[in-house]
């Protein structure tokens, strides 16, 4: 996809406007995952605005957000990283073959005590 | 038949760019009644004016329709341009082609129609139009303050010293308003209380000013020039002149354990108090909601050791009617409650306080006696985190305000400088989206708290503060070192968005004062009327009008006082010729008109009238003071049967421009 | 009293406790629980995109089955309750998706979100009351220190979830002093647990769990609540001894079930 109608795609899948965004980096601050990514939620805001948005599809960061939606409900102008975010995501799982998770790995990785809530939940985040 | 003059202004190409002012000009010509039309650069100018006066003269002309910018601008430049020319000033009408027209539309095609449209209906009006001669109305040369903060002390101090006398209504026990509460001034240092206090002692000096503390505004009638305003007391259970302010009974009271507001409740004072030593007037007041004696009849400490017999548990709020030509509102400012923001977790430590209350305990007057000790354990914080931006700038949607609270930059550098100064060892940070810092010595002042004196500047916000074994882990982001910081901080102070007085609501409502959707009171034009509100005779004065610092409130409040002054030391005022009347034979004395009328302007008399059978009949009819009737045409509407009219704006004068536009 | 209920997938597999003593608690306290018929997993999280309509189906039925049956729908897990909130909060705001959803699934009449959901603890707190509970409690838990943990999917998003104050919230609090025990509050009772990362990468859900388990004990707690079978996992699985149950458990025990 040509890296305008990538944006447009992400900004319409996600419903957010990142030119709101005043870039305090309160979104960052307080972001459970922030040591386990590359690029942090203010930087999703900040890329996807510009259209840098590549790096980011590269980024094992998409798998490291954690939804928990701190960054959205602390967040002064509403913005709403954790959307933005996972429409990156999407934007990559989406395309054929780009499944980050794929169920023949899932038997390796449960044990008896594992909820069904985190398969189902982990599958429908990582995979289409 | 009227003979009219059109005059059509580019206003540069304000109007010009998106209007076609020939064709507007060349289709008014062809209305009925028009003799003469001409477009012009800048109507406004010397040289339009001429043009206007000359066509009046040339034309015989009885009447004029300027197409133009909206009338609040240059209505009077034109009316005053037709009365030189000798033609009543009533019979100038604007239609607003600027604001109304080229400024909002893009298409010029349609633009120019709707231009044209407008015009016509100006014309129909002055079709209509009859000279009107406005009356005059007596200016009672008193002024009224509302507020004795910083704000309301310098703007009636200025009245004062012009000769005017003026009324505080202050609705705490004392004036001095939040200066009192801070410890020190930016840029210079200067102690509040050292540069406050004796212009407090002024105003309880200055012959010329009452001060009406524990007082609240419950009433307000009248209109600029003529304001009746009724002043609630509120029982304070002491009697003002006799008490000493000795204290003795704020020493005795057994109630000590009442959250002391002044401290911001981080300590507690008797039931029986005077908020702080300097307080105007010196005099106790006794809390209602603590008081042990009125609760429950049992005590009266207080007044066994009062001395001069001060103490009257029977007092009753009383009232005071006053006369007023202009009122002052000074209502100031609060930090929003931060209930909303527990991330910081406010609500959850002690140690978690406001920069208002980092001002109490920085205060040698405060809690701590001006030592720096935290509220939880009175120990010294030795890190310090200050958190900046809490509940300003927000999306509209959240718990916060839009603005920028405008005084934290500078306050939060001034408590991180003054920290570093006294307790070294301390170290500090600060979080900050932007430093906004434009004043004079303001930004110098900044620097010098990150180059001199060491304080952590970090470009990031606190995400999460959490208290966990007497510290306060604070996790923010670094943006530019792009880390996110861990800190085990003692301390954090959060600076808190401000907003208006709750009280400054209720009072727009009394006053018929306009406010913006933050509750600040909007001034007449924001750049070229600040001090004034739309409403004639109501000004403003410090933060009610928008969050400023000291320097700006000081200012803004003696430009206040200047406009004041220059409204009382008229003899009288010109009222306006568009106030509205009556007909007796249509009038059927049912009374609507006079409960609508906010100015109090319509009364109702007896009289005889002749029938068409010789007989004489008694009916009761409306009759309007022409000197009291402000035109707002609430009657008018009002008035069942069509018997209340407006000059100027009569029925028939806006039904024609509505058929003109409909046309 | 009666509501639809929404048990969900896994209280149907590895959490069957979590039902088992939620539906009985229920009972004891006269309310009746009506499992919706053909009730379908909800996805586990919400479908955050505009675009995921197929995703959203399953709560949409859950929603529309509480409408038919003019009651509103219990759920107990976190999750559940969390999709099936925020996707009806969909259907009551999202104009888009409203029409989709309903020219998929075309309903007799088109359905704009007028089902309640309610977790087990709002029925406790508004249908049922803790004043209620108080008085039917038979082993007060006196002396306990119980820490509540929310995590996110029952406070955030705040203003679509409606059901605490999401920055400091006191249900569950309340709902522990209603039960005779003391409630701890600590700062990381609303912070993630590390979620579904579970599956790929258990050091980190480990690092943000123990960092919960020690923020509460830091604030004095002697075990933890919640109402989530993931959060359950990933806490109990963190290494820290401090005990975690589901907050029916509790509910269980001071009632004098069993």
């Amino acid at each position: 996809m040509e890296q305008k109608n990538l944006k447009e795609e992400i900004l319409r899948i996600s419903g957010v406007n990142p030119r709101k965004c005043m870039k305090c980096g309160k979104c960052s601050g307080t972001c459970p995952s922030y040591e386990e990514m590359d690029f942090h939620p203010h930087q999703f805001v900040y890329m996807v605005e510009s259209g840098d948005i590549e790096p980011l599809m590269a980024s094992g960061s998409l798998y490291r957000c954690l939804t928990c939606f701190a960054c959205v409900e602390r967040c002064p102008r509403q913005v709403e990283p954790a959307k933005l975010i996972e429409a990156v995501r999407l934007t990559v799982i989406r395309q054929q073959g780009q499944n980050h998770l794929k169920p023949d790995q899932l038997p390796g990785m449960l044990d008896e005590d594992m909820p069904q809530q985190a398969l189902v939940s982990a599958m429908r985040k990582f995979a289409k | 038949m009227q003979r009219i003059g059109v005059f059509v202004c580019w206003c540069g190409s304000n109007i010009a760019a998106t209007v076609d002012v020939k064709a507007v000009a060349e289709a008014l010509g062809k209305e009925p009644g028009v003799v003469y039309f001409e477009d012009y650069q800048y109507m406004c100018s010397e040289e339009g004016q001429n043009k206007i006066k000359n066509a009046i003269r040339d034309y015989k002309l009885t009447g004029a329709v300027i197409c133009s910018c909206s009338p609040r601008m240059h209505e009077n430049t034109f009316r005053k341009a037709a009365a030189a020319a000798g033609i009543n000033s009533f019979m100038v009408e604007i239609a607003n082609i600027r604001e109304q027209c080229s400024w909002i539309h893009k298409d010029k095609v349609s633009a120019t129609e709707k231009a044209i449209i407008l015009g016509r209906a100006a014309i129909a009006k002055v079709h209509l139009n009859a000279p009107l001669t406005a009356g005059e109305s007596p200016v009672v040369k008193r002024a009224l303050v509302i507020g004795g903060g910083i704000a309301g002390i310098q703007t009636a101090l200025d009245i004062a010293d012009a000769g005017f006398e003026v009324d505080i209504v202050e609705k705490k026990p004392t004036i001095g308003g939040k200066m009192s509460q801070i410890d020190k001034t930016f840029p210079t240092l200067d102690c509040a209380a050292c540069i406050l206090t004796p212009k407090m002692v002024d105003v309880a000096q200055n012959e010329k000013i009452r001060i009406f503390s524990y007082s609240e505004v419950d009433a307000v009638k009248g209109f600029v020039g003529n304001f009746k305003v009724s002043i609630r007391r509120k029982a304070r259970f002491v009697d003002e002149v006799k008490c000493t302010g000795c204290g003795l009974c704020t020493e005795k009271c057994p109630q000590k354990k009442v959250p002391n507001e002044f401290n911001l409740g981080l300590d507690q004072r008797r039931a029986i108090y005077i908020p702080f030593a300097q307080a105007v007037p010196k005099v106790a007041t006794i809390d209602a909601d603590y008081c042990t004696m009125l609760k429950t009849g049992k005590c009266g400490v207080c007044s066994k050791v009062c001395a001069a017999g001060a103490i009257d548990y029977k007092q009753k709020d009383t009232f005071v009617e006053e006369e007023y030509g202009a009122i002052v509102v000074a209502t100031g400012f609060n930090p929003i409650e931060l209930k909303k923001y527990d991330e910081f977790a406010y609500s959850q430590s002690p140690d978690v306080i406001t920069s208002l209350e980092f001002e109490r305990i920085t205060n040698a007057a405060g809690p701590t006696g001006g030592t720096l000790l935290r509220p939880s354990d009175g120990t010294h914080p030795k890190k310090i985190v200050f958190v900046q931006c809490v509940g300003s700038r927000e999306d509209g949607g959240g718990c916060g305000k839009t603005y920028c609270s405008k005084i934290c930059c500078m306050y939060t550098a001034k408590h991180a400088m003054l920290t570093r100064e006294k307790y070294p060892d301390t170290e500090v940070y600060v979080f900050y989206i932007d430093v906004r810092t434009p004043g004079k010595s303001f930004d110098e002042f900044y620097r010098r708290a990150v180059e001199e004196y060491g304080v952590h500047y970090v470009k990031g916000m606190v995400g999460k503060v959490s208290p966990e074994n007497g510290k306060l882990m604070v996790r923010a982001s670094d943006l530019i070192e792009g880390k996110q910081l861990n800190i085990d901080a003692d301390l954090v102070v959060l600076a808190a968005a401000i907003e208006p007085d709750q009280s400054a609501r209720p009072l727009a409502t009394m006053l018929t004062a306009s406010m913006d959707t933050n509750d600040f009171f909007t001034e007449a034009h924001p750049k070229l009327r600040p001090v004034e509100s739309p409403t004639a005779g109501i000004f403003l004065s410090g933060c009610c009008q928008g969050p400023k610092d000291i320097p700006e409130t000081v200012a803004q409040a003696s430009a206040c006082a200047a406009k004041v002054i220059g409204l009382l030391a008229k003899d009288k005022l010109t009222c306006n010729a568009c106030v509205a009347h009556s007909s007796e034979m249509l009038c059927n004395g049912c009374s609507t008109c006079e409960k609508v009328c906010p100015y109090g302007a319509i009364s109702y008399e007896e009289k005889e009238f002749r029938m068409p059978d010789r007989t004489t009949r008694v009916r009761r009819v409306a009759s309007v003071n022409p000197a009291v009737c402000q035109g707002c045409g609430a009657c008018t509407v009002a008035c069942p049967s069509g018997a209340m009219d407006l000059h100027g704006f009569s029925n028939r004068q806006i039904m024609a421009e509505v058929d003109a536009i409909c046309k | 009293m009666v509501f639809q209920y929404y048990p969900g997938c896994t209280l149907k597999t590895r959490a069957k406790e979590l039902d088992r003593k939620a539906r009985l608690c229920a009972e004891a306290l006269g309310v009746q629980l009506e499992e919706i018929k053909d009730w379908q997993c909800c996805g586990g999280c919400y479908p955050v995109a505009k675009d995921e309509i197929a995703t959203k189906l399953s709560a949409v039925r859950a929603m529309m089955a509480a409408k038919d049956a003019g009651t509103p729908v219990v759920t107990v897990c976190s999750a559940c309750h969390n999709v099936l909130k925020r996707t009806n909060h969909d259907m009551q705001t999202d104009e888009v998706i409203r029409d989709r959803v309903n020219r998929y699934l075309k309903p007799d009449v088109p359905y704009a979100g007028e089902g309640e959901v309610l977790h087990f603890l709002e029925m406790l707190r508004d249908k049922v009351g803790f004043d209620t509970i108080r008085e039917k409690v038979k082993n007060p838990l006196t002396g306990r220190k119980i820490g509540a943990y929310y995590g996110c999917l029952l406070l955030r998003p705040g203003k679509v979830m409606a059901f605490d104050d999401p920055e400091n919230p006191s249900i569950m609090e309340d709902f522990i002093t209603a039960l005779g025990a003391e409630a701890v509050r600590y700062p990381y009772r609303n912070e993630c647990c590390g979620a579904y990362l579970a599956l790929e990468d258990q050091a980190i859900t480990k690092k943000k769990s123990s960092a919960v388990l020690h923020s509460a004990k830091c604030a004095g707690a002697q075990e933890v609540i919640t109402a989530c079978p993931l959060c359950l996992y990933n806490l109990q699985k963190c290494g820290d001894d401090l005990p975690v149950v589901y907050f029916t458990e509790l509910l269980f025990e001071a009632l004098g079930l069993e």
